[in-house]
């Protein structure tokens, strides 16, 4: 960038000064410095343009649009939209069908907590120097770079009857382990909410193993000298330090319990027991033809995000950690 | 090098046109396909047609179509097919714009009352009824909006190699004998089940609405539901059909784990006769003949019976139309258009090649279904009462069963396994909802 125009000139004669010099190419361009100002300013907008731009009208016109509809009895093709005021917002509330889908959430919620278990388990070994350090990472890793759709078909096959799991716990000899993974009822959601964990733990893990991997290595020195024991380490140096990154996760837990999608609906398409709020809204939009009432449950997704969010930033302060 | 202000403006224009770039291609209504017809209708200039058929636009069967349509009519330049995998979900979305092709299938979603917004008049009901048979469902206030591409009967296909071994060499004709001549391919050793739901893909649970009005043999049976609060009864139509499916399942007659059946095996799974039966329309017989050759069982098993209910001691089956063609409402070769659907339902062979009834009143019948045509009656549902043609569709919407979904069908195999409710739980809570639609709407 250049110089800004000195505060004694009157804007509008700097302006017309600046548009001049543009309009003479002769001018030489050491001369041009001062009255470009003006325009040369406005260059970093120039660059927004296109990303701002791109973001209004993938994101926020299709947002707004959205919280239109869900003002109304739209049914997705109809030319007329009737508004409906909130009625929407209260049968999504209200329709025990719909606040049942919630209670499938805590499947996915609970799960969260054995996922980032297991991740800062791995993440706190694999901190130390263990043997095969970066194998074990990338294996930990890979499922999170596989697409969602292809994980539901993996294990839709590994869980079908006479499948994957059933082989491996019939060659153990554990054939009485042997369940109708999604097809009981009783086991299907915790099946799923079992696939997101393996899906989902990956992320967890890198997250947390580059907290610890930010901890000054002197801490761990003295703390050897002081005679502590990894457990030590992970209980008085470790956790506290990655806290923030845990309070994270949490959040993440959360919004990602309740808008799970791709798992279930590949797997078993919310069919017995095991739909979910993001499957139901779809189906709400695109089977019942009720796109009014499935925006007003996006919208109501997307506050409950932002509340659970606001309350972390509440509860666990984005604060500084200091070990000393 | 550009002078500063020639660039800045550069800048400033090449961001304008992305974003105008953007918009075009998301607005882009079929400003692309200005050619119209020659004014005294013959057919000329490109034609845009969506189908569902994906299978056949992939081996080519559409290519060898279009071929025969430009000989026919040279004037055409081009006729662009697109096959569309989720076809119900795509072209609702398209409709919201212009560009929907020009010759489409009217999805199911599009309400009786909204086929004027979107599609073109074809003529009168009469004037079609003249020629095409099946034309009610696409029908409103006396004009005609689409015309089905082949006729289908409704039944189940059954492998009759294993019906057969079971000793059952006729068809049941009442649910009771259904059920028990399931008991008996199940007693007689069938590999997986001897009725196969394909619970997990959903929607040939919806199949079993091709009994509907065969079980009363009532071609009013739609227009009297939308009349009642209790369409769940133990003889209804809809008692029957989901009754049936509750007690098989109940029974044990079906798959162990519903959820994780595979439609494209289950056609394997028919032919060498690891599976014995499956409720879907006609339309399947092709499908599953092949699916049994390409698995080195024979064609031949793959046999058709209409739905177990007699009444005046015959056997009845709805026939009705598939997918109906029609034309888009903003087509600018709307003339061309017309001509694709008669050249499709006269001259293509596309209804025989599908082993269904031409669509073309008194047209061929096919060789697989010939027989049964012979020993069964065929009706045709009345279309609905003036002024009531959404009314299904409305209380349907409203009540939260979403009949032509199959969740709900989910739902009940779910507690036919699980005994969490009782056949007449079901239905009560069915009858409830649907009574509660039927409130809401009037």
């Amino acid at each position: 960038m250049t110089t800004a125009p000195s505060g004694l000139d009157d804007p509008t004669t700097a302006a017309a000064q600046k548009s001049d010099a543009a309009r003479t190419p002769h001018k030489p361009r050491g001369g041009a410095g001062r009255g470009t100002a003006w325009y040369r300013r406005l260059t970093p907008y120039y660059f927004l343009l296109i990303p701002v731009g791109l973001l209004l009208l993938l994101t926020f016109v299709p947002v707004l649009n959205m919280f239109w509809y869900s003002a109304t009895d739209w049914d997705g093709l109809d030319k007329t939209k009737n508004i409906v005021g909130f009625d929407n917002y209260v049968e999504v509330f209200t329709d025990p069908d719909n606040v049942r889908v919630f209670y499938v959430s805590l499947y996915y919620f609970v799960a969260s907590f054995a996922q980032m278990a297991i991740a800062l388990y791995f993440a706190t070994i694999l901190s130390f120097n263990t043997r095969f350090r970066n194998l074990w990472k990338g294996i930990l890793f890979f499922p999170y770079l596989i697409n969602g759709v292809a994980i539901g078909l993996i294990f839709l096959n590994f869980l079908k009857p006479g499948g994957g799991i059933d082989t491996i716990l019939m060659a153990a000899g554990l054939e009485s382990l042997i369940q109708q993974w999604t097809g009981d009822p009783d086991v299907a959601n915790f099946s799923l909410a079992g696939v997101s964990v393996w899906r989902y733990m990956g992320l967890n893990f890198v997250m947390f193993l580059g907290a610890i991997q930010s901890i000054n290595s002197q801490v761990y020195e003295a703390s050897e000298l002081d005679g502590a024991n990894r457990w030590h380490q992970f209980r008085y140096i470790i956790l506290p330090s990655i806290r923030p990154i845990i309070g994270l996760s949490l959040i993440l837990a959360i919004s990602g319990a309740l808008s799970v999608f791709e798992v279930p609906f590949v797997m078993t398409g919310g069919a017995n027991g095991t739909e979910t709020f993001v499957i139901r809204t779809v189906w709400m939009a695109f089977n019942r033809n009720m796109v009014g009432l499935a925006s007003a449950m996006a919208v109501v997704l997307l506050l409950i995000v932002l509340i659970v969010t606001w309350i972390q930033r509440r509860v666990i302060p984005d604060e500084e950690v200091d070990l000393t | 090098m550009f002078p500063q202000k020639r660039r800045t403006r550069l800048m400033a224009f090449a961001a304008a046109g992305s974003l105008l770039a953007l918009t075009a291609a998301c607005s882009s209504g079929s400003g692309d396909s200005d050619d119209q017809a020659n004014d005294d209708g013959t057919p000329s200039g490109e034609i845009t047609v969506l189908t569902w058929r994906t299978d056949l636009v992939e081996d080519g069967t559409f290519d060898t179509y279009v071929e025969e349509f430009k000989a026919k009519y040279p004037e055409v330049t081009d006729v662009k097919v697109e096959g569309l995998t989720d076809y119900e979900g795509e072209v609702k979305t398209r409709m919201n714009t212009e560009n929907y092709g020009d010759v489409l299938a009217i999805p199911g979603s599009v309400t009786p009352d909204q086929l004027g917004d979107f599609f073109e008049p074809l003529g009168t009901q009469e004037e079609i009824g003249a020629e095409y048979q099946w034309i009610n469902d696409k029908s409103f206030e006396g004009q005609s909006y689409g015309i089905p591409v082949v006729g289908n009967v409704q039944g189940f296909v059954y492998n009759k190699r294993v019906w057969e071994e079971a000793g059952i060499t006729e068809f049941p004709d009442t649910p009771e004998a259904f059920l028990e001549a399931l008991q008996a391919i199940k007693d007689n050793g069938v590999e997986i089940a001897p009725l196969y739901t394909n619970y997990k893909d959903g929607w040939p649970l919806s199949q079993w609405d091709g009994w509907l009005g065969a079980v009363s043999a009532d071609p009013d049976w739609k227009n009297k539901i939308v009349e009642s609060d209790t369409p769940w009864t133990e003889d209804s139509d809809y008692g029957v059909v989901d009754g049936l499916i509750y007690d098989a399942v109940a029974q044990g007659l079906t798959e162990a784990d519903p959820t994780t059946t595979n439609w494209e095996e289950s056609k394997r799974l028919l032919g060498t006769g690891e599976v014995a039966t499956m409720v879907l329309g006609s339309w399947a017989i092709p499908q599953m003949a092949a699916a049994a050759e390409a698995a080195g069982a024979s064609g031949d098993d793959i046999a058709y019976a209409p739905t177990p209910v007699k009444v005046d001691g015959k056997f009845h089956s709805v026939a009705g139309g598939d997918y109906n063609l029609g034309i888009n409402v903003n087509s600018q070769n709307k003339a061309t258009a017309r001509a694709w659907i008669d050249w499709f339902n006269h001259e293509s062979g596309f209804s025989e090649s599908q082993a269904g009834l031409s669509p073309i009143i008194d047209g061929p019948v096919p060789a697989a279904l010939t027989s049964f045509v012979e020993e069964v009656e065929l009706i045709t549902l009345n279309p609905a009462p003036e002024g009531k043609e959404a009314l299904f569709a409305d209380i349907d919407t409203a009540s939260g069963i979403v009949t032509t979904d199959p969740k709900f069908r989910q739902k009940n195999i779910d507690d036919a396994r699980s005994g969490a409710r009782t056949k007449q739980q079901i239905f009560d809570d069915l009858n409830a909802q649907w009574a509660e639609g039927r409130a809401s709407v009037s």
